[in-house]
């Protein structure tokens, strides 16, 4: 998968976090998606389609999903509460949103849809056309994944303007 | 959360008055918190661009922060119609999604500004004093001097 396309991911979910959880966040890991994804805690997809098309699930663990709720709210929130879905999702939503603005703003188009709370514990194969990464990201307050699948399906727009008309 | 000089209407020098539209209760619920920091008042709230009009028509806000990714009706469809209705409407665009095209769509159907999620209560606090413009001032917190912007 090429890096210049899940950068920005990256920087809008450190962004994101640092804003959020008043606290610093690390890569430790990063694999490729071999098997269906299997969520790890709280997790939110969220679909975009447009010049590249595909999802970005921003997966918590459940303190700190309940960490950021209890920061917002001022009191504290147990895991499994559905505020603390409805905070991974306005996450996802920031991350992927910021992370896409970029991307638009290098020339790619895209569309975005709101974000869903992934329910099932093991999602589907990515197609063979896409490209799955997994990064992980540690806080103090647990881990954050985030699972980039996409796939390519025009060039960006002053890729196409720099080809010369015969 | 910081507290900010409180900002009132400048002809009664009441609260000034919010109207939030964002189809995740997390994200209303952290603007509202805002808007408390800022002396404001929520007077209603909206999960969707339809809603969003008839609350607009029922509570006639100061200011509507309105997101734009939303279901049933997205939020530059809102604004075009409440400003249609209510051409005095001031209307700030609260989204993730910041590049230019939505911000131009935005912007040419009547919102005022636009503002990135995650919104940082400094950034918001300077767009909703520039867009009171002249119909907003400021109230020294516990000090009852007054500025007038």
């Amino acid at each position: 998968m090429r890096m210049d396309l899940i950068q920005p991911f990256i920087g809008s979910l450190d962004a994101v976090l640092a804003e959020m959880m008043k606290a610093p966040a690390k890569i430790v890991d990063l694999t490729m998606e071999v098997e269906g994804y299997r969520r790890k805690g709280t997790a939110a997809v969220v679909t975009f389609r447009g010049q590249i098309e595909g999802r970005v699930i921003l997966d918590m663990d459940p303190g700190a999903a309940a960490q950021v709720a209890s920061l917002l709210f001022g009191t504290d929130v147990a895991p499994d509460e559905a505020i603390v879905r409805e905070t991974v999702c306005e996450l996802a939503n920031m991350v992927i949103g910021n992370a896409v603005t970029q991307l638009n703003d290098g020339g790619f188009q895209f569309k975005v849809f709101p974000p869903e709370v992934v329910a099932q514990e093991q999602c589907a194969q990515t197609g063979k056309d896409s490209e799955a990464t997994i990064l992980c990201f540690e806080t103090p307050s647990g881990n954050v994944y985030l699972n980039i699948a996409m796939k390519y399906l025009q060039r960006r727009s002053r890729e196409r303007s720099a080809i010369p008309v015969a | 959360m910081k507290q900010f000089e409180a900002l009132t209407r400048k002809k009664d020098r009441e609260p000034v008055r919010y109207l939030v539209v964002d189809d995740s209760v997390f994200a209303r619920k952290s603007l509202a918190k805002m808007i408390e920091s800022f002396g404001g008042q929520v007077i209603g709230e909206a999960g969707d661009g339809c809603t969003a009009i008839t609350e607009y028509a029922r509570t006639k806000p100061d200011i509507v922060l309105m997101d734009i990714t939303m279901p049933q009706m997205e939020g530059i469809e809102a604004v075009e119609r409440i400003v249609q209705e209510h051409p005095d409407a001031r209307i700030v665009m609260v989204s993730s999604v910041g590049y230019q095209d939505n911000i131009l769509a935005a912007l040419q159907k009547g919102a005022r500004h636009f503002v990135q999620k995650p919104v940082k209560p400094d950034a918001l606090y300077e767009i909703i004093r520039y867009v009171l413009n002249d119909d907003g001032v400021t109230a020294t917190v516990g000090a009852g001097e007054e500025k007038s912007r």
